[in-house]
């Protein structure tokens, strides 16, 4: 298979024309001898499609996608409208290039535009960056955007996501920032801890709201706190939660990130996922990356661009505050659609019932036998259990077409329960788990 | 003008819904206070909405696309028949190895095709674009020269026509960066080079072929120099589509590379991302590379590795994308698809050199020329001839870059351009040429048949209006 | 393009205004023609140290950045903060609209008059 659309004939043609006999001819006036490569890439000759297809679903088909997925700890399983998944494949939208010429990108502008005052809306801060990779790498930015010449410490609750803590490290790691732990007490952020490492060289504090424990934090005290030393207070969202739970703003968050691959996209292994950064206006410069702003056009008609373009990689070159150039700007464009399809209240409903859902699994694992919860606080759609041999038991839920929750120690799993399931799948979930206690299923 | 979701929203008229909650409903002691204003639209209208919006985007399939160092080549639909496979998008990253088989066998290929194409060894796939790729590899090799000892190399040496993401990756690995100029064509001055080099070197970073489209010969001798004082060589991937199954950076004597899987293997741009951006090393290096836990690479080193650059294990729809055309085109597509590239870049410039007062010559996959000469006397600039471009359905090239050159323009067709295209694009082009002569005006009033006229960007930037909140 | 005689210029663009033991630094006409429609400028703060030839500023167009550079070594004693809120104020007149003021220990070695910078511009 082939996509070239050139005849033998245009070849030729296109040859004479530059007065060569070959293409080879045209490449070996150019590349010298001794870096020519010689007998030919190293890989399979080409197949057709039908062949590529078929070897592709051959290969999907050696994954086991699982029908009943009760794991989260970063990637979430929730439903995607169709809207979503018939934009997601829109030819336009998906082939263009960055909008560097606005007047044939209005499109693309205005959805992003879109997408930005929708961050906003539910973080309740001023202004968003147009998308960085995913959540992992929007904390990270936004940790090296607190700092300034005299602030180098970054505190990072013990309880963010792992993923998260390794992507901060390395964005880190030749920065000269002293990046320190805030200790974790009954799998939340310790707040007196937390006290006693707060400085006048914090330059910011990094939590998120629904930590890797799935325990929703007490975000406004962190605030309070962070904001009496004039540190930034960098909150970490899910923007599903943020339906119903108090927005960054509210809890006095300078700056919000999060993974927004629950808006509608879908789990993929990892990836693409989108990375969402809002801000308090005085920190708009900062912010990495493309900005979509208002502006109006010779004729005075309303339109948009890429603007604050100055503090961006292309011209501020060694001088810009992040590298990004690329970004996720399609699937902001589908958050978009995932947000303008179920709306404020498809939203609440959908955070609502992941959390009833989650309490209802929670409820019923902590009456079986050798169960229990292990953390007191609040959670949210995730939670720890404590029970013997989590791995057998999660092996026999995967002969089941079940993946469990995760394995995070000899004796805890870590569980997510999704609008996706029913009161059924978690009560048949719940008699699994029951039986194979008892011994009565192998 | 299109409505905003905003203003198109009416209270009442989103009927969506979710199954009706069939446990008991819990509610957080923690609330939110502040109402949550999203849009309320019935779906037709989201659906008309987007709809519309995507009719004011030009996209490759809506004309040609010849945006230099961009790689705006044809986007196989068959990949995105393999890419929303079941088997691919319900896959959470966290199942079990015993579950995740058919993934691991999409990143091995792909790690075995890469370092194929590439002359490397090993490939980290956690990169989600080029410019993260440059990031990455910038800290692999910072802590490489530390393990070596070697912590006295502080200096990146770029040359001034590089792009902008190679000078800000640097400075984001923590590197001091030292611009060394080139030649008007945009070789590489060699005695600049020289002087350049020593004991604080930690690598040089260049694209080969350069910003304008010519392959640096000198390229052999430059990684003697740079490898003789003790640093490294760091291949800026953006234009491998011109050498596939020609020439390779790891035979050129570079160390690392990143290559851009939405420019050179045909995953789409998606208006700016999602991209991809995996990264490929010599055996020395790879120990470094970000962590991972799958099996589809030798090497792995949780001890020396920098960690980890995303969460998870990169954009992996986009690599099932890249790997799919890969499959189709095999070792001799490759190869043709940057023939076919090379042959159509220099089809374009002989066509077209003498509009812009430029001897037509060699190039690689793209080239560069200067509308300062051509339009100086007209008082007509690159952005004029770019949106009298606008015009004609024509994606205008990449323009004020590289900086290097005054009044920059440059082309780059990609080899999914078939010959009328091309012919088509050059006619236009003199079309435009003419005008600038007679009646430069229009080409200043241009773009006159797009939705909107020349934006204003000063007001955009003044008053930062970023979201459509009060 | 104007250029003030009472001014003297570092070759970079910028001037100085020498008062005593004060010195108040902006940037020339020169510079704010070449910059185009200044949106953006990033002040130093009152009791930060300045270096002479050193860059204390940055200012930004829409499609340009560029680094101010001090024309004295010594101490912001004032800055304008009406380029704050408007840094267009530097394209209406950027003589009068002065950046810093810096009460200075030295002078930078680079600065030229009226004269010479005349001279330089027209290069």
């Amino acid at each position: 298979m082939n996509y070239t659309p050139h005849t033998k004939q245009d070849e030729a043609a296109m040859l004479a024309a530059l007065g060569l006999k070959s293409v080879e001819e045209l490449m070996d006036a150019q590349i010298p001898e001794e870096l020519r490569l010689k007998g030919g890439l190293p890989l399979q000759k080409g197949k057709s499609e039908m062949e590529v297809e078929r070897q592709m679903r051959g290969i999907a088909a050696q994954n086991v996608k699982f029908e009943h997925i009760y794991r989260g700890a970063g990637a979430y399983y929730h439903y995607i409208p169709a809207t979503v998944r018939h934009i997601a494949t829109n030819t336009s939208l998906i082939s263009a290039y960055t909008p560097y010429q606005p007047e044939i990108s209005q499109g693309i502008l205005q959805a992003t535009f879109e997408y930005q005052t929708m961050m906003c809306m539910l973080t309740g801060l001023d202004a968003s960056n147009a998308s960085v990779y995913d959540g992992a790498t929007a904390a990270a930015e936004a940790c090296k955007l607190a700092l300034d010449k005299k602030r180098r410490q970054i505190l990072v609750s013990g309880a963010i996501k792992p993923e998260n803590k390794k992507v901060i490290e390395t964005y880190l790691y030749q920065m000269n920032v002293d990046l320190q732990y805030i200790p974790v007490k009954d799998g939340k952020t310790d707040i007196e801890a937390l006290k006693g490492m707060l400085t006048e060289q914090t330059a910011g504090v990094y939590v998120e709201q629904l930590n890797y424990y799935g325990i929703i934090e007490d975000m406004k005290a962190i605030g309070e706190l962070t904001a009496s030393l004039k540190a930034l207070f960098i909150a970490g969202v899910n923007p599903i939660a943020a339906a119903i739970l108090p927005s960054a703003a509210e809890c006095g968050a300078d700056i919000a990130v999060g993974e927004a691959q629950p808006l509608g996209l879908s789990l993929s292994f990892g990836g693409p996922y989108l990375g969402f950064m809002t801000a308090k206006m005085e920190h708009i410069r900062k912010l990495p990356g493309r900005i979509i702003g208002e502006t109006v056009d010779k004729n005075g008609k309303r339109c948009f661009v890429l603007t604050l373009q100055a503090r961006e990689q292309h011209i501020k070159r060694e001088k810009a505050s992040s590298s990004i150039c690329s970004n996720q700007a399609n699937c902001a464009i589908l958050a978009s659609v995932y947000l303008a399809t179920v709306g404020a209240e498809g939203l609440k409903q959908v955070a609502t019932q992941c959390c009833s859902k989650a309490h209802y699994l929670a409820s019923k694992l902590s009456k079986l036998s050798g169960w229990s919860i292990k953390y007191g606080a609040d959670f949210f759609m995730e939670f720890v259990t404590v029970s013997q041999n989590p791995k057998c038991l999660l092996e026999f839920l995967q002969t089941k077409g079940i993946l469990g929750g995760l394995q995070l120690s000899d004796n805890e799993i870590l569980w997510c329960v999704t609008e996706m399931a029913s009161k059924d799948d978690l009560d048949t979930l719940v008699s699994l788990i029951e039986e194979y206690g008892k011994g009565g299923v192998k | 003008m299109i409505d905003l979701l905003f203003e198109l929203s009416k209270k009442g008229s989103n009927k969506f819904s979710m199954p009706e909650l069939d446990v008991p409903e819990v509610s957080v002691s923690a609330k939110r206070g502040t109402e949550l204003d999203l849009p309320e639209l019935p779906e037709v209208e989201v659906m008309r909405h987007y709809t519309a919006l995507s009719r004011l985007v030009h996209g490759v399939e809506d004309g040609p696309y010849p945006l230099g160092s961009c790689t705006m080549k044809y986007n196989p639909k068959l990949n995105e028949v393999t890419a929303s496979l079941d088997g691919f998008t319900g896959i959470h990253p966290l199942q079990p190895a015993d579950t995740i088989k058919g993934c691991t066998e999409v990143l091995k290929l792909m790690h075995s095709a890469l370092c194929g194409v590439l002359g490397m060894d090993a490939v980290s796939f956690q990169p989600a674009a080029g410019a993260h790729g440059e990031m990455t590899s910038l800290l692999v090799m910072h802590k490489y020269l530390q393990s070596i000892g070697q912590t006295q190399r502080t200096k990146i040496i770029v040359p001034d026509s590089s792009h902008g993401t190679n000078p800000a990756s640097a400075v984001a690995a923590g590197f001091e960066v030292v611009t060394i100029p080139s030649y008007p064509n945009g070789m590489v001055d060699m005695d600049a080079l020289k002087a350049a080099v020593g004991d604080d070197t930690a690598a040089m970073m260049l694209t080969n072929p350069n910003t304008l489209g010519i392959f640096d010969k000198q390229i052999a001798e430059m990684a003697k120099v740079v490898h003789a004082a003790g640093g490294l060589m760091y291949y800026d991937g953006a234009n491998l589509n011109a050498i596939m199954g020609w020439a390779r950076p790891g035979d050129m004597g570079f160390d690392i590379v990143h290559v851009n899987l939405h420019k050179t293997f045909s995953t789409p741009h998606g208006g700016g991302g999602p991209g991809s951006g995996p990264i490929a090393c010599k055996k020395f290096l790879q120990a470094y590379l970000p962590y991972t836990d799958l099996n589809y690479r030798e090497g792995v080193d949780a001890l020396n590795s920098i960690g980890k650059v995303k969460a998870f294990h990169g954009n992996f729809a986009v690599i099932v994308k890249a790997l799919t055309y890969i499959l189709a085109l095999g070792a001799e597509g490759l190869k043709d698809a940057s023939g076919k590239a090379v042959l159509n870049a220099n089809y374009l410039f002989k066509q077209i050199a003498s509009l812009y007062g430029e001897q037509y010559r060699h190039c690689m996959h793209e080239f560069v020329v200067s509308a300062s000469k051509a339009g100086e006397d007209y008082g007509v600039h690159a952005l004029d001839i770019a949106k009298a471009m606008l015009d004609e359905g024509i994606h205008p090239p990449t323009i004020y870059f590289p900086l290097i050159v005054k009044e920059a323009m440059m082309f780059e067709p990609t080899e999914t351009e078939s010959k009328e295209s091309i012919d088509s694009l050059a006619k236009t082009m003199s079309e435009i040429f003419s005008v600038a002569a007679s009646n430069p005006d229009a080409l200043h009033a241009a773009p006159l048949k797009a939705y909107i006229g020349r934006p204003d960007e000063v007001k955009a930037a003044k008053e930062m209006k970023v979201t459509a909140l009060p | 393009m104007k250029i003030l005689e009472k001014l003297q210029y570092l070759p970079s663009h910028e001037w100085v205004l020498v008062e005593g033991n004060k010195a108040k630094v902006g940037i020339s006409d020169f510079a704010q023609h070449a910059l185009g429609d200044v949106v953006y400028i990033s002040l130093p703060e009152v009791g930060d140290e300045v270096t002479a030839d050193e860059s204390f500023a940055d200012v930004e167009s829409v499609k340009a950045a560029s680094e101010v550079f001090s024309p004295v070594t010594g101490t912001v004693t004032a800055v304008n903060d009406a380029l704050d809120a408007d840094a267009g104020l530097l394209n209406q007149d950027p003589y009068e609209n002065w950046i810093m003021e810096v009460e200075f220990t030295a002078l930078s070695e680079n600065l030229v008059d009226a004269a010479e910078y005349t001279k330089l511009c027209n290069e």
